[in-house]
């Protein structure tokens, strides 16, 4: 009984604090995922009240956050949308990787974390949060300017390499051999490119099944298949993640609006708890010595993907504000690297250090992102003009 | 006139034309059917100056405002192109038979060759109103037919 009590009060004590800060983000218009994160360094190991009696709660709640978190993300595109845009802008996607995994790559292999963490860390520094990015674009009424689609089709592309590049992660962060590994691979290929296939032929068949007039039966159904899934592809190392991504994809129409509808409410307190979990991993005594580093990382970030956004908008003919507006909108890095920074600091062995980095990384850029479209327009503009001016001293003859 | 379709993924559709005074615009509409309406920058193609955002029910009113209108314009074309057609808008008066009474009652096209092809009521457009349409005092009905169609079926509103 005091047991039960003492959980109550922990867990409603969490949850009411992040209605307070959402609250508050909302308020300025700004993410609430940073504040989620300080949240979970506040009440974590080390922080100002550690939490013991709800932690069991909490872990659990952080896994269902993910999977629901990738199931929303994956509700969001049809599997025609996923395969059009990979057709059309598979070289822009391949720059995207290029330039923003290696710098993350690069500080994993220097800092001697090892080729795992190195991956791992180059997979955080790829990601744009579409979350955080979708809502900049609606915020600021940017979804009729000429560089949307550009922006978007980059966001898909990359949530489409995440599909396979956390089935990669997950079994070479489970430590197997280097046989097994590649069985692993092979199976965690297959299983992603058939579940797309089912997803594109045969996504009627599971909506069939799951459809109801009723939001009870159809919340338990959808729940109950999206956890399903995701334990099956936890099981044979393709990462829960991936799991509820594609079974998002599969559904679509009338019934994905319905799913999101009823889902949300979940989704958004479970995924609030991930964060904190996140944070309560976290030692905020830890955090000082990788600011540097995160602070490197976070700047050489914005540079990779200002870079990749301008030559995605060059190539789709877009004009210099406009292309700038596309590097600007892809700084933002958020849930994707939590989710994949998450999966690695379970993993005994793992460097310590790790957590905090993408903590400081993810609070930098999550919060500079969305703060530098707002003034990114006449920054370009003074930028475009101060170069077209003619030089104060003119050239001899 | 070309409208450009353009998908954005995760989001629903973009629709952009250019109007014949060269003003860019479009409509955004989400899946959540949400829509917003856009206007070009005339000094930069690439941005949009003004963005209105509808819910689903504003969007429909403001269909109805332009669809409606348009309506009434088509009308006026297709007199113009068949020559010897005209259209003519009838108010139905309090004291008519017809109020309250349906459209097939008024058994106009078997007795004046003319087509009553739409009503407007409250400012909003009914278009092909079916058999059973009932009229009210304050309808303006609009009827299609030749010169002497239209004017049997006014006295017949009027008079019975």
């Amino acid at each position: 009984m005091e047991h039960t009590a003492l959980v109550l009060l922990e867990l409603g004590a969490v949850i009411l604090g992040l209605g307070i800060l959402s609250a508050v983000a909302g308020r300025f218009g700004i993410s609430p995922i940073p504040l989620y994160l300080l949240a979970g360094l506040g009440f974590g190991i080390g922080g100002l009240a550690p939490l013991e009696a709800a932690e069991g709660f909490i872990d659990i709640g952080a896994d269902i956050g993910v999977v629901l978190l990738l199931f929303t993300l994956g509700l969001e595109y049809t599997a025609a949308e996923l395969f059009g845009t990979l057709r059309k802008g598979a070289p822009i996607g391949l720059l995207d990787i290029v330039l923003n995994a290696s710098p993350g790559v690069a500080v994993g292999l220097l800092l001697g974390w090892g080729p795992v963490a190195a991956l791992v860390l180059g997979g955080v520094t790829l990601v744009t949060s579409s979350g955080v990015t979708a809502k900049v674009l609606n915020d600021l009424g940017w979804l009729g300017n000429r560089e949307t689609p550009t922006v978007l089709s980059i966001l898909v592309m990359e949530d489409l390499v995440m599909a396979f590049y956390l089935p990669i992660v997950t079994t070479l962060l489970a430590g197997l051999a280097l046989a097994q590994a590649s069985i692993g691979l092979a199976v965690a290929a297959a299983a992603v490119t058939v579940a797309l296939i089912i997803a594109a032929k045969f996504g009627g068949i599971v909506e069939k099944f799951l459809a109801s007039p009723s939001n009870e039966v159809l919340v338990l159904k959808v729940l109950g298949l999206i956890l399903l899934v995701a334990g099956l592809a936890e099981r044979v190392h393709v990462s829960m993640a991936v799991g509820a991504f594609l079974v998002g994809i599969t559904l679509s129409g009338e019934l994905a609006h319905s799913a999101r509808e009823i889902l949300d409410p979940l989704k958004d307190v479970f995924a609030a708890i991930f964060f904190v979990y996140f944070g309560l991993q976290t030692n905020p005594a830890d955090l000082p010595p990788v600011l540097a580093i995160a602070a490197a990382l976070a700047v050489v970030g914005i540079g990779t993907k200002l870079v990749t956004g301008l030559v995605a908008a060059k190539r789709a003919g877009v004009g210099k504000i406009g292309a700038w507006r596309a590097g600007v909108l892809l700084i933002p890095r958020g849930e994707f690297s939590i989710v994949i920074a998450g999966l690695a600091v379970a993993v005994p062995g793992m460097a310590s250090q790790l957590g905090p980095l993408v903590a400081a990384y993810v609070l930098i850029l999550v919060v500079v992102g969305p703060l530098a479209a707002r003034v990114v327009e006449p920054v370009a503009k003074w930028f475009i003009k101060r170069r077209r001016r003619p030089p104060a001293v003119a050239p001899a003859g | 006139m070309d409208v450009e379709r353009t998908a954005l993924p995760g989001i629903g559709l973009r629709y952009e034309f250019q109007t014949q005074r060269g003003r860019r615009m479009g409509v955004v509409t989400h899946r959540s059917g949400r829509r917003e309406v856009v206007i070009y920058d005339p000094d930069d193609p690439d941005s949009t100056t003004e963005c209105v955002v509808l819910s689903g029910e504003e969007a429909n009113v403001l269909a109805e405002l332009l669809g409606g209108a348009r309506i009434v314009e088509r009308l006026a074309e297709l007199e113009r192109q068949a020559v010897g057609l005209v259209s003519r808008q009838v108010r139905i008066h309090s004291g008519s038979p017809y109020d309250g009474r349906a459209l097939a009652d008024t058994q106009a096209r078997t007795r004046t060759g003319a087509s009553i092809v739409a009503v407007v009521r409250h400012g909003e457009v009914i278009a092909s109103p079916r058999p059973d349409f009932r009229f009210e005092a304050g309808d303006v009905v609009v009827v299609i037919g030749t010169e002497d169609g239209t004017s049997a079926v006014e006295t017949l509103l009027a008079n019975g």
